[in-house]
């Protein structure tokens, strides 16, 4: 029993991370239909930030609080101008975007290579995170896996309510529904989704903080996770943020699940054999907004 | 000179320059080089097919070159062995004191054979059956192959003692009786690639000017247009995603006798995505396009990294960038446009009258 | 029974009714016209026909039961439709355009071969749309009026028993749209025609009968001049649209 539980607390915290790291995708992909595969550049961007900030900032806990905004604010930069430099031109061609964001992570991987050198690098942990908790006699928990689940899900709060309440919220989603009535009823959308693309990149650079917490930072740590942070967008559905987080959990526990019982290895496959799967059922994901578009 | 003729010109010149001038001109280890690069252009082929005229960006077709080339591979590897023994690398980690029951029939060299390229095949019917007809596609589509391709790599990573782990299959040196250590042997494997090559462009050729290249097109262009008019798009795109995992395979499988590895880094997510760069950069809808892309695009990549290595990372990722921005029609799009230019004939007057009612319609 | 037959039909979208229990009697030989203020459900109404949305009710073409059925399989039973902003396929000439639209039923290996020459519907089609000249052109390139023109040959060479036209003389010059009216007529002689449009003057012209859809239902029906006399219809549609 405990030890189903103890997986379960796994899953949710490989839920909670991918949760963080989809966030930002739900927006950019979700919302604006552009496939940003430099996402995860981003995430290192911010991890790189943590890294930055330590070298002048003595106090573990202070420079990560720090981190926490300079990453978002670095990151969103830097969203921003792969939006006005590149991903405008592309806007009619969603596949193409997703080459040409390739393209750029790996000009950015190389250039974190130059700069901060091939091998990974550690950060510190504040000493408030690096202990653990004790639930039960038997389930123990990581106090930072505990402080990133907490992150992810402010994030997600955070963001909901900047959506639901906030005229940049309303016009985000005006220009989600109907670029063209929005263009005509005034609204700038270009300023929309450049602001758009800041929030979500800037999610990245939050979630790079994160991981920064249980892993070390190098220049690939981005592609490795990726490409299942888009499946979660995918299974989760476009155009709403809560099947994003459902989906997150679900796949973070499933994974953790099927590799205790089999291998890390052969849960990939297993894993994915169930995303297709579920796509018989539900081919839109678990959430969409229904439209009587021919597309 | 009529589309036809040009072709046919195409293919010979083709043939004279992969038959004739490469292996006069070229030394033996280019000539290897060449063979590799040929490879990669057979998947570019088949990418051209489906992503360029079908609108499927197939990110995992490094799954099928790796399904053909470990097919093959295991085949080799069990022939190096001899009957009754286990390959090396089966020793070596010493877990195993019989073959697995999956190795079993690739000791058939026919079964391996068609295994390379049916079982690439067969895997693509399947997963496309499943989302094609659910209408899984554009980027969902995109994002699921390449979901596939990082599984799979990870699935060979993780079985280190029966498929060699992150190591792959290597030090493969026969090929069905021939010792590819032999200069002889391996200029004829370097002609056996180029002889495939040829073979998968004419079929792709014949495809692309077939009424079915003309319902693929449309269905790119207009896959709920198309179900209107009595098709399922599904069979449609099926057939160009199976087509083109079957030269995936075929390349995977030529590819190791040509380098003697294959191995899971040259399957996963970045191989996967790299196949597609050729395509992109030489032409994507385009016939010769993808394969001229491809060759200079893996030609680039042994030049620049053998003198800077940083330097071709950051050239490859504007490679993905500029053209694609600039020039989505790739290189294919220029010459055409030259050629529209050249035989820059009036175009046709157009019949500016209402439709014809009585006689017509009648 | 021949023609087709609409039942209480019902599509909704998401808790938004879009058509709530429509009934609609098309005889064969009809030119039937929809009309209503946007909104009205019409294209719902031929979305779900077509089956690109999923509905509820009754409907049957020809004796057969078109609901539930895959789009691809209505239109096998000879139901063709065209679309507000014409659907044909700009990277292909006119001719392949057609062709394509003639060419369900082909042998797969046939498919495979190359275009010998050119099947006698297509060519008949290209001359009754006035599009033979232009055979060899790119769809894309063709003006807006031939482009919808393209949409009515795909649906002849089709060979559709049912058209169903969303709008065919949008943005049409005035002797384009007689053209075009003159067409349907003729067309409608062994098949069955429901067009939706919005224009009066076109309306009056051609259509042979009327109904009238007002927020998802059928407000009124019958020849033109009992529709425009019916108050209801003076009232949400034409009366506006008349003064």
């Amino acid at each position: 029993m405990s030890l189903i539980v103890s997986q379960l607390f796994s899953g949710v915290s490989i839920g909670a991370v991918l949760l963080l790291i989809a966030l930002g995708l739900a927006l950019t992909f979700g919302q604006m239909n552009v496939i940003n595969m430099a996402h995860g550049e981003f995430i290192m961007a911010g991890a790189y930030t943590v890294y930055v900030l330590q070298q002048s900032i003595s106090s573990a806990g202070a420079s990560l609080l720090i981190a926490l905004p300079v990453s978002f604010a670095v990151a969103g930069l830097m969203g921003i101008l792969l939006e006005v430099l590149l991903i405008r031109r592309l806007y009619a061609r969603p596949l193409d975007t997703l080459l040409v964001t390739w393209g750029v992570s790996l000009i950015l991987q190389q250039a974190a290579r130059d700069i901060f050198g091939a091998p990974n690098v550690q950060t510190r942990a504040p000493e408030l995170l690096t202990g653990s908790v004790r639930i039960t006699e038997d389930i123990v928990i990581a106090s930072s896996r505990l402080f990133i689940l907490g992150l992810a899900l402010a994030a997600v709060a955070a963001l909901t309510i900047v959506l639901k309440t906030t005229s940049l919220g309303r016009r985000i989603r005006a220009v989600v529904q109907n670029r063209d009535l929005a263009a005509v009823s005034g609204l700038a959308t270009g300023r929309v989704d450049r602001l758009t693309f800041f929030i979500g990149s800037g999610l990245a650079g939050i979630a790079g903080v994160a991981l920064t917490l249980i892993g070390p930072i190098g220049p690939a740590m981005g592609t490795n996770i990726i490409v299942n942070a888009f499946l979660v967008v995918v299974v989760g559905g476009i155009g709403q943020l809560k099947g994003t987080v459902i989906v997150a959990f679900v796949l973070g526990i499933l994974q953790s699940m099927v590799e205790y019982t089999t291998t890390v290895s052969v849960a990939s496959v297993i894993v994915f054999v169930a995303i297709v799967a579920f796509l018989q059922w539900r081919p839109q994901g678990l959430f969409t907004l229904r439209t009587r578009s021919l597309a | 000179m009529s589309p036809r003729v040009r072709a046919l010109a195409g293919f010979g010149i083709t043939a004279v320059l992969l038959f004739a001038v490469a292996p006069l001109l070229l030394g033996d280890f280019r000539l290897g080089l060449l063979a590799k690069y040929l490879c990669f252009a057979i998947v570019a082929v088949g990418i051209g097919l489906a992503w360029g005229r079908g609108g499927m960006l197939a990110l995992g077709q490094g799954v099928f070159f790796g399904l053909g080339g470990y097919a093959m591979a295991m085949h080799l590897k069990l022939a190096d062995a001899g009957p009754g023994n286990l390959p090396d690398f089966m020793t070596l980690y010493g877990q195993l004191d019989a073959l697995p029951w999956w190795w079993v029939p690739f000791q058939n060299p026919i079964f391996a054979l068609l295994a390379t390229v049916l079982l690439p095949m067969t895997v693509a019917l399947l997963l496309g059956l499943l989302i094609f007809r659910r209408r899984v596609r554009g980027a969902y589509f995109a994002i699921l192959s390449q979901a596939l391709a990082a599984a799979f790599a990870i699935l060979l990573i993780g079985q280190q003692g029966t498929t060699g782990g992150t190591n792959g299959l290597t030090d493969i040196r026969g090929f069905f009786g021939y010792d590819l250590n032999d200069p002889v042997n391996r200029r004829m494997i370097y002609f056996i690639v180029a002889v495939a090559l040829l073979a998968m462009l004419g079929i792709t050729w014949q495809l692309m000017r077939s009424r079915y290249g003309e319902l693929l097109v449309a269905v790119r262009d207009g896959e709920e247009r198309v179900r209107f008019l009595g098709y399922d798009p599904a069979n449609v795109k099926l057939v160009a995603y199976v087509v083109a995992a079957g030269m995936a395979g075929l390349a995977g499988a030529l590819f190791v006798p040509a380098v003697g590895i294959i191995s899971p880094a040259l399957i996963g997510v970045v191989p996967s995505i790299e196949f597609v760069i050729g395509v992109a950069v030489g032409g994507r809808a385009s016939l010769a396009g993808p394969a001229l892309g491809a060759i200079a695009v893996a030609w680039a990549k042994t030049a620049l990294s053998e003198r800077v290595p940083s330097a071709w990372t950051y050239f490859e990722g504007l490679l993905f960038v500029l053209p694609i921005v600039f020039l989505p029609g790739g290189i294919a799009s220029l010459v055409s446009l030259v050629r529209r230019r050249r035989a820059a004939a009036p175009p046709p007057a157009v019949d500016q009258r209402p439709p014809l009612v009585r006689e017509g319609a009648a | 029974m021949t023609g087709l037959s609409v039942r209480d039909l019902r599509v909704v979208f998401d808790g938004f009714v879009a058509v709530g229990g429509v009934d609609l009697e098309v005889p064969e030989g009809d030119v039937r016209f929809v009309i209503g203020p946007n909104g009205a459900g019409k294209t719902t109404l031929v979305d779900a026909i077509t089956g690109l949305v999923r509905a509820t009710g009754h409907v049957a073409f020809d004796g057969q039961d078109l609901l539930g059925r895959k789009v691809h399989r209505i239109a096998r039973l000879g139901i063709g439709r065209t679309f507000q902003t014409a659907a044909v396929f700009e990277e292909l000439t006119v001719l392949q355009n057609l062709d394509i639209a003639a060419g369900w039923s082909r042998k797969p290996w046939s498919l495979l071969r190359t275009r010998r020459s050119i099947p006698a519907e297509v060519e008949k089609a290209m001359e009754t749309v006035r599009l033979s000249a232009v055979r060899d052109q790119l769809a894309g390139t063709l003006a807006h009026g031939q482009k919808q023109w393209l949409e009515i040959g795909m649906l002849l060479v089709q060979d559709a028993r049912l058209l169903l036209l969303d709008e065919p003389v949008a943005g049409m010059s005035q002797s384009e749209r007689d053209a075009t009216g003159d067409l349907l007529g003729e067309l409608s002689r062994d098949r069955t025609v429901l067009v939706i449009e919005h224009d009066m003057d076109f309306l009056r012209r051609y259509a042979r009968t009327v109904t009238v859809m007002h927020a998802g239902k059928v407000l009124s029906e019958g020849s033109v001049t009992e529709v425009q006399a019916d108050p209801r219809v003076q009232e949400v549609y034409l009366g506006r649209g008349a003064s």
